[in-house]
């Protein structure tokens, strides 16, 4: 009889969900189709740069409060080694142009080919943003969005973009 | 009773399989359930001042959570 709890053990464990991608884990596999020139991006392959990588959905209202400020971002922090990337996660190409044209978004959006990011970055809630070092290292994770949190975002670049990685 | 221990383990196992079948709705996929048609109330804005006007005109609360007291003030 224990042979037979420890083979329904594992069978729970297997059933349950799996690990979600947390902070100081390398950042996983994700490639995404830009909607303005409809190119591959595997964005482990963006190298030598702090990653602001943001997931949204035109149906999500704090997605929509969050645009403005991600544009701000790429402003302020374009030049300094910063690249913020949105990652849409619509099921109407329709909704996202519209979505698009009430809130421009002034750095790269691409769609999610297959859902390939959304399920390795293990995403908990729309939206959810990642600031990823220049090592490819998952720093921050945030769902959702709030004003009262863009200061320390901010901080937090700042800080990563100072970085140096080390050499390996 | 006595259940036999083989069919315990089948019944487990069973409810075992029949969990890992349930698959949530992931995050990303809930733009249908986001739309304003799909809430439980749609109307939630209505449906509160008819509620409050209801409260105060029949001076009582009850079954919703805006006090009154007859005034309409409240």
């Amino acid at each position: 009889m224990n042979q037979r709890i420890l083979i329904l053990s594992a069978l729970l464990a297997l059933s349950s969900s799996l690990s979600a991608t947390e902070m100081g884990e390398k950042m996983p596999a994700c490639e995404i189709m830009q909607i303005t020139d409809t190119q591959r991006l595997e964005l482990r392959q963006l190298g030598n740069k702090v990653l602001y990588v943001d997931f949204w959905a035109s149906w999500c209202p704090p997605c929509a409060q969050s645009f403005p400020f991600m544009n701000e971002l790429s402003r302020d922090f374009k030049d300094k080694g910063l690249q913020v990337l949105g990652i849409n996660m619509d099921q109407s190409t329709e909704d996202t142009k519209a979505f698009l044209a009430k809130y421009p978004a002034h750095f790269p959006v691409g769609t999610d080919i297959d859902e390939n990011c959304a399920k390795n970055f293990a995403i908990k809630a729309m939206p959810s943003s990642f600031l990823i070092d220049r090592k490819g290292v998952i720093r921050y994770t945030h769902l959702g969005f709030r004003a009262d949190d863009t200061k320390d975002i901010r901080a937090l670049i700042e800080q990563l973009i100072t970085e140096t990685p080390t050499l390996q | 009773m006595k259940i036999p221990q083989t069919l315990l383990f089948a019944i487990v196992l069973a409810l075992i399989i029949s969990t890992a079948g349930c698959t949530p709705v992931a995050p990303w996929q809930r733009g249908t359930l986001a739309k304003p048609q799909m809430a439980p109330d749609p109307f939630p804005a209505r449906n509160t001042y008819q509620a409050h006007i209801y409260n105060s005109r029949e001076a009582t609360t009850g079954m919703n959570s805006a006090g009154g007291g007859g005034c309409g003030c409240n």
